[in-house]
């Protein structure tokens, strides 16, 4: 147990430096946009989500329809049910805890746990699962609440911090591009998205930009391609 | 907008994301193969994802005065160089923001 506990803990520290500075970040925007430390708290605690919980200021702050939450939220979650597709064999036999385990399955979460982790002792692997999923889910909860106090207590411009998200997805996208051979997919990505925000404008490109995605990949021969 | 809005949005989004997260484990449970398309997209749309989130990032990005795509055009080189040089993302995205914050706030 005490073991489980101190493996999941030095896997997770890269994790909490990142929720604690992001969360940071996401805590100061929603007190910037008038939204209090409950609000932050609860958002983080609920829907635990980094990039949508940003794009969610957005949708709050513009007073987003339901609809176009739920759509929103669906186009920028999609990639999780991905996460859920490979983590199917490892969580199957996780008890009571599984509920929490998917629940708490983000893209962090996912690099850890999606790991072969030969370190672990199989009988092990349960508890490391849950101890770096909630020790993750911590971070963030502490990171948001900690920059919503400061953004009440302390004034500063913060204009532009939001582009903290930006550079994340930059950094994300660079780290599966330098690990992978095959640039096709990000290409496509990156094209689609661009051609669609041409055509439908900046309130409306991100449906069609996924469905157009997801129909060019399903065509796509991995095999087949030669970059 | 009522006081009740942004807890209902707040609702909506988390019962998305949950749902989300959920779905695989109710479809595929208790089978041992998930089809080969379903394989193929876990694989290839991760990439394709991020680079539309980027796009996504960058949708306000105008190109009608330098102030409208300078900073985050400068501040993306600044996140890609970094990366591709350190390899530490912590470091790349706070010098990459902490760069951009000041373009915007001080220079244009």
């Amino acid at each position: 147990m005490k073991q489980t506990l101190r493996s999941a803990f030095v896997a997770t520290i890269p994790v909490m430096t990142g929720y604690l500075v992001l969360g940071f970040g996401f805590g100061i925007i929603m007190k910037a946009n008038g939204f209090g430390i409950l609000m932050a708290f609860a958002m983080s605690l609920l829907i635990y989500a980094g990039s949508m919980q940003y794009v969610a200021v957005g949708l709050l702050t513009g007073g987003a329809s339901i609809l176009t939450a739920a759509l929103t939220t669906l186009m920028v979650n999609a990639r999780h049910l991905f996460y859920g597709i490979s983590m199917l064999d490892r969580y199957r036999q996780t008890g009571r805890a599984k509920p929490y385990l998917i629940f708490a399955l983000t893209d962090e979460t996912y690099s850890l746990v999606c790991q072969e982790n030969a370190h672990i002792p199989p009988e092990q692997k349960n508890g490391y699962y849950l101890f770096v999923s909630l020790f993750n889910h911590l971070y963030w909860i502490a990171g948001s609440v900690m920059g919503a106090v400061v953004g009440s207590l302390v004034r500063f411009n913060s204009e532009g911090i939001d582009f903290a998200l930006t550079a994340l997805f930059v950094t994300v996208f660079l780290e599966q591009w330098l690990g992978s051979r095959k640039h096709t997919p990000a290409l496509i990505g990156v094209g689609v998205s661009v051609i669609c925000l041409l055509i439908f404008g900046s309130d409306r490109f991100l449906i069609p930009a996924m469905l157009v995605i997801a129909l060019a990949l399903c065509l796509y021969r991995e095999d087949a391609s030669h970059d | 907008m009522t006081d009740f809005y942004p807890w209902l949005l707040v609702a909506v989004i988390a019962l998305v994301t949950a749902g989300i997260r959920f779905l695989p484990f109710l479809i595929f449970n208790g089978q041992r193969k998930t089809p080969a398309i379903i394989d193929k997209l876990g694989r290839v749309l991760p990439c394709a994802i991020m680079g539309m989130l980027v796009v996504y990032c960058l949708k306000g990005t105008r190109f009608d005065s330098p102030s409208g795509f300078l900073p985050p055009l400068i501040a993306c080189l600044v996140v890609g160089v970094l990366h591709i040089w350190k390899r530490n993302t912590l470091l790349s995205i706070i010098c990459g923001t902490v760069c951009y914050m000041a373009l915007v706030q001080l220079v244009f």
